[in-house]
């Protein structure tokens, strides 16, 4: 259970990172907080040659809000937020999620980047950012870009970035006051990944967004999300078998128990 | 190999190490501090839990390398925790422990939980502490000897 041989070095700023990666190619790694990636290394189910850390870069550290939109740096940790790093509402909200990642001691390194940037479907950030609208700003040695989360998560563990591309932070906007948030989540233990993932904001300012996650594949962000909002168990499971068409009837019947619950949430 | 400074238990330490050697191993077998335990290496157990920084973090999660400039501390550098000594009371009076494997870690996340949650009740101090794995208690015991030290300081 040790990892294999690499090379270690820690950036100072994300042209040094992008740099960095560029130069290592497909066997190089960012590193976050590195509580998915050294599990993996210790189990050989990853062996990079090379390791960027990230963790300490400052661009990519700490939370600003302006004119309504958070910034969130990709190296902040799921311990950060949930002692209150991001303000207001959202941070009411995000500060819930975070709380029930895994264990304290893990959250204490995890990063909302990592997380996002490993993508694994049954990961809590994937699927509630993406409920919550965020959009992904993305690091390479020629320049940024930023896209929708829908855009850059393509599948399970599978998201849109080059080899030498960082994400260096995830925009938010300010969910508005009558904003109605659930988050509802199926786990066997605490901290363990979920088996079944439903995240719902209604927002009568600014839209309606349903996502079910915890799935095979990226979790889904449903179409027409209002007019489900209250639905019943029957058509949860139909709005879940659409986007899920492999899951067995335990898993579709979890995933439709949870979904139910949060759309009677933001009904309430 | 890295170069790599760091405080471990308050004392000052320079070395070079591979760089793929996680600060558990690390701690084990070049400085001799045996008190910090590995079992799963991969972060579910908890037995390797440390202060970094004065936060617990999973050793065998972290690498030595990318501990430039930072504090540890290990099961043995709690002597003058005065918090620290109030759990071992509370974990010998309890029976909080049978073989002891899991007790390093434990008190790492038993002082993080007085620390961090001081008002927590039992189904808090449960929920903290469902990262860290007992083969032996049944968790009873640790369970009364925290909420015996968050009630003694409360009082
Ligand atoms: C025991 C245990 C239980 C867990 N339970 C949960 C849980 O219930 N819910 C949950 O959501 N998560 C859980 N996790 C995962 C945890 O939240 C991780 O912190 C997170 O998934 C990865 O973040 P990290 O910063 O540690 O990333 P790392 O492990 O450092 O990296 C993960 C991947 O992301 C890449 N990466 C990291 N940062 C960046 C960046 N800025 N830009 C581009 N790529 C990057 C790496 O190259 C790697 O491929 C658990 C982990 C453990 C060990
Ligand atoms: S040995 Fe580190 S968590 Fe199990
Ligand atoms: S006392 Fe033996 S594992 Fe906890």
């Amino acid at each position: 259970m040790k990892a294999g041989d690499f090379s270690y070095r820690r950036a100072g700023d994300v042209a040094e990172a992008t740099a960095a990666l560029a130069e290592a190619g497909w066997d190089g790694k960012a590193m976050g907080g590195g509580q998915s990636l050294m599990p993996m290394m210790n189990l050989r189910l990853a062996q990079p040659t090379q390791l960027v850390d990230v963790s300490a870069v400052p661009a990519m550290r700490g939370v600003s809000a302006d004119a309504g939109v958070v910034r969130i740096g990709a190296a902040t940790t799921h311990a950060e937020i949930e002692d209150g790093a991001v303000p207001g509402r959202l941070g009411q909200i995000m500060a819930g999620i975070a709380a029930d990642i895994a264990y304290r001691a893990v959250r204490n390194r995890g990063t909302v980047g990592g997380s996002l940037a490993h993508a694994d479907p049954a990961a809590d950030w994937p699927s509630a950012l993406l409920a919550l609208g965020a959009r992904i700003v993305v690091a390479g040695p020629a320049g940024g870009r930023t896209l929708a989360l829908e855009e850059f998560q393509q599948g399970a563990f599978w998201v849109a970035l080059e080899p030498e591309e960082i994400i260096e932070a995830a925009e938010l906007d300010e969910p508005g006051p009558a904003a109605r948030w659930s988050y509802r989540k199926y786990c066997r233990k605490p901290g363990e990944f979920a088996e079944a993932i439903a995240a719902v904001l209604h927002d009568p300012g600014g839209g309606t967004r349903v996502v079910v996650g915890a799935l095979d594949a990226a979790p889904a962000l449903l179409a027409d999300g209002a007019a489900l909002i209250g639905a019943d168990l029957e058509r949860c499971r139909a709005a879940v078998a659409a986007v899920a068409p492999g899951l067995d009837d335990y898993g579709l019947q979890l995933h439709a128990a949870m979904l139910r619950r949060a759309l009677a949430e933001v009904a309430a | 190999m890295s170069g790599v400074s760091l405080t471990v238990n308050g004392r000052k330490i320079a070395r070079e190490v591979a760089d793929r050697v996680h600060l558990g191993d690390f701690l084990r077998e070049e400085l001799n501090l045996t008190g910090t335990h590995l079992a799963c290496e991969h972060g579910v157990c908890g037995a390797c839990n440390v202060l970094l920084n004065g936060v617990p973090v999973r050793a065998c999660l972290q690498l030595t390398a990318a501990c430039e400039g930072a504090e540890i501390t290990t099961i043995e550098g709690h002597d003058d925790d005065a918090l620290m000594a109030e759990l071992r009371a509370a974990f010998t009076r309890h029976h909080g422990l049978q073989c002891g494997y899991c007790t390093p870690g434990m008190l790492a996340t038993a002082r993080d939980i007085v620390l961090r949650l001081p008002d927590a009740d039992e189904d808090r101090v449960r929920l903290e502490l469902a990262g860290n794995l007992c083969r032996c208690t049944g968790y009873q015991g640790i369970v009364a000897a925290i909420r015996q030290v968050l009630a003694d300081r409360r009082a």
